[in-house]
């Protein structure tokens, strides 16, 4: 829900970082306000995933120009855990899979740091163990996953699940959810977006990052950006997705030739 | 050249051996003594010999070590008690402690107990088993330990008998500059089955030397696990072996965990006897600072359709070095051998270094032998996870390097002692970063 007088979560500008030494990102500009929701999509690598990852401080890549304000802080001066814990979420496209580390100590040792950073109490297994099983219920997920290892041998639906319990237990002001819909067939994907729709209130923000129109059905973007090479070319409410999805991106591409 | 005079330790364990008063049993005092003529020629192994290429001994020879004549008395064993266990026999810098020993009630068939109290009892038992498995001809330390051989553990099995209790095993070291030699026989005869828990610790934070040699065997269908944990004080020197014969069908399941020592070795030589034998051998080191841990092991697969599945784990941190050599023979006749070993290092510095050779000999030809190697340091996207998730640099750094050691302490069938290691894992993985 667009409101111009909402505070600034995030802003991001003229930002360029390099991957390898390639560069990737060659001048990003995007304001989020709270209670926004912006979607980014744009062709295979034009930098979406690599833009996720520069704003959760991922040590492979290097910022080299540009500033990104995070609720007034400079974010780049934060270390990764550091930006988790002022509010800052990456729902990751491939979550990593920690074979050994049980997923409910993990749930419980992330919402201890950053929830217990916000001055909530911290949970010990039992305490956590309540307060997890009903965030699983807004996902329809089993409890037996926290008895697993964190993403060991799950499904790439089941994956996606635990991202987004992650963001419910975290309650982030930014979440940027990088190729969320990915691997989900329709019923998942209703009970996920479902799930994303309770979480955004009027304070924090989402930022989607999407290939597809699709998860747009079910949360409605206030901005639709189209990334390509690295670049924001073109910034249009929801009806762009749509027409994105019925036009591709060869359009737009041909249009920035030309231009 | 005098090889006694270059090693201290050597001259006194000899020389306690010698003072040894004769033993009731005859064939023992013939072992002891051809155990110590052989602790007398053979010399001490150095860097050149292809065994010990990694481990030099210096730190042994430096010390001025002497056999202990008489337990200490007052030790606190409450900190290393199992609870599962209610018989654990206590030695402390190598010699027998009743006062801090539990000798529950065992049900008929089991006998646990000095080697020195049972010897009359079980005679015609112990001359066929004890000092026949673990070779004292080559071995310098088994010699050494052949020839002070006077007690230790003593485990009997009857058969068809199951103890479901663990027994605990636990070797106390308190004195600085003591040589001990602990000695373990157990022998589980057919169908038996039983776990046994060997476990060396230590009161003191001085330099000694423990020098220790177990054996075992197992009958047809029986069943032994066998839970060795070394964690011996930070200057020790720990070296032992522990060899184990497996009859037809017969199984040996162990974890061998060392956290402890300056200084480790651990021969395990594993034999299949008998046909369709099976042995599952797991292994971590969790080393910093200047440990050294050495594993060697041996799966001698000398009959048909026998198995053995190995992971050997080491965590290696600040200046340590982890060694471990897994040789698997297979024999010409043992035919339909399923061998695995995998071997996974984890460095934790830029220091630490890790020596690992897979040894396969292959003489059958159906057969199926794998093994592998990987030797790396804390996944960068795990580590990033965590971090995105708000977990400090060192709180994820632990939480990986913890589960990577969790792999083999959970596999342990007592419940208190997981817990317990998962503790000192935790606390060793925070030391070490
Ligand atoms: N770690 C990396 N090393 C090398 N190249 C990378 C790395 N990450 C991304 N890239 C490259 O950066 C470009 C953008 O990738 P990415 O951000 O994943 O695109 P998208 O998410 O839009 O598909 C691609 O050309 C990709 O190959
Ligand atoms: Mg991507």
């Amino acid at each position: 829900m667009i409101n111009s007088n909402a505070k600034t979560l995030l802003e991001i500008s003229g930002l360029t970082a390099t991957v390898a030494g390639v560069t990737i990102l060659k001048g990003i500009n995007l304001t989020v306000r709270a209670g926004e929701v912006h979607a980014i999509m744009g062709p295979n690598g034009s930098g979406k995933s690599t833009l996720a990852k520069v704003l959760a401080g991922h040590p492979a890549y290097e910022v080299t120009g540009g500033t990104v304000q995070f609720e007034g802080q400079d974010l780049f001066a934060l270390a990764a855990e550091a930006r988790a814990r002022a509010g800052l979420f990456l729902g990751f496209q491939y979550p990593v899979e920690i074979p050994g580390v049980s997923n409910s100590s993990f749930l419980r040792l992330a919402y201890n740091t950053v929830q217990g950073g916000r001055g909530k109490d911290e949970l010990d297994p039992l305490e956590f163990d309540d307060y997890v099983r009903e965030k699983m219920k807004l996902l329809e997920m089993s409890p037996e996953f926290l008895d697993r290892s964190v993403n060991d041998g799950f499904s790439g639906g089941e994956k996606k699940r635990n991202e987004i319990l992650q963001m419910a237990i975290l309650e982030p002001r930014v979440s940027v959810l990088d190729e969320t819909d990915s691997g989900l067939d329709i019923d998942a994907l209703r009970i996920v977006a479902g799930g994303v729709n309770k979480l955004l209130t009027a304070d924090n923000a989402c930022v989607l990052v999407t290939h597809y129109q699709r998860l747009l059905n079910y949360i409605t973007p206030d901005y639709v950006h189209v990334m390509e090479s690295g670049r924001v070319i073109k910034t249009g409410g929801k009806e762009l997705a749509l027409e994105l999805e019925s036009r591709g991106y060869d359009w737009l591409l041909d249009a920035k030739v030309t231009a | 050249m005098n090889v006694v005079s270059k090693h201290p330790f050597v001259d006194a364990l000899v020389a306690g051996g010698r003072a040894l008063p004769a033993s009731t049993a005859s064939w023992l005092n013939l072992r002891r003594s051809l155990a110590l003529e052989r602790a007398n020629a053979l010399s001490v192994p150095t860097t050149r010999d292809e065994e010990w290429r990694f481990t030099d001994l210096a730190t042994l020879n430096k010390l001025r070590v002497e056999p202990v004549g008489q337990a200490a008395a007052l030790v606190d064993v409450a900190p290393y008690a199992v609870s599962e266990a209610a018989t654990r026999l206590a030695f402390v810098d190598g010699v027998y402690a009743p006062a801090l020993s539990s000798r529950s009630p065992l049900p008929a068939g089991v006998t646990v107990g000095t080697l020195a109290e049972n010897l009359n009892i079980q005679s015609a038992l112990m001359g066929v088993h004890l000092a026949a498995h673990a070779d004292f001809n080559e071995q310098v330390f088994t010699a050494l330990n052949t020839a002070w051989l006077r007690d230790g553990v003593f485990i009997h099995i009857a058969q068809n008998t199951a103890l479901s209790e663990p027994l605990h095993l636990l070797f106390i070291a308190t004195l600085k500059d003591a040589a001990s030699c602990p000695r373990c026989l157990i022998v589980a005869e057919a169908g038996a089955e039983c776990t046994v828990i060997e476990d060396y610790v230590a009161a003191t934070t001085e330099a000694y030397f423990t020098n220790a040699v177990t054996e075992i065997a197992i009958k047809p269908n029986a069943r032994v696990r066998h839970v060795r944990l070394q964690r011996e004080s930070m200057q020790a020197v720990h070296i032992a072996s522990c060899a184990v014969s497996l009859a037809k069908d017969a199984s040996y399941v162990s974890q061998s965990i060392a956290f402890g020592a300056r200084l480790s070795r651990y021969n395990l030589d594993v034999i299949h006897k008998g046909e369709g034998a099976e042995a599952v051998i797991d292994g971590l080191a969790l080393i910093s600072g200047q440990q050294l841990a050495d594993t060697h092991t041996t799966m001698d697969h000398a009959q048909p359709n026998g198995r053995c599945t190995q992971l050997h784990k080491t965590i290696v941190g600040g200046a340590a070095h982890a060694v471990f050599n897994g040789k698997v023979l297979v024999r010409k006749d043992a035919q339909l051998t399923n061998s695995a070993q995998q071997s996974r290092n984890l460095l934790l510095s830029s220091t630490a270094r890790v020596d690992t050779k897979p040894q396969l000999e292959i003489f059958a030809d159906d057969v199926k032998c794998a093994h592998g190697a990987t030797v790396g340091q804390l996944d960068a996207e795990q580590l990033f996870y965590l971090k995105s998730r708000g977990l400090p640099d060192t709180q994820a750094r632990n939480l990986l390097t913890y589960a990577f050691g969790a792999e083999i302490v959970d596999r342990i069938p007592v419940k208190s002692l997981v817990a317990q290691l998962e503790k000192t894992v935790m606390a060793q993985t925070q030391a070490s970063v």
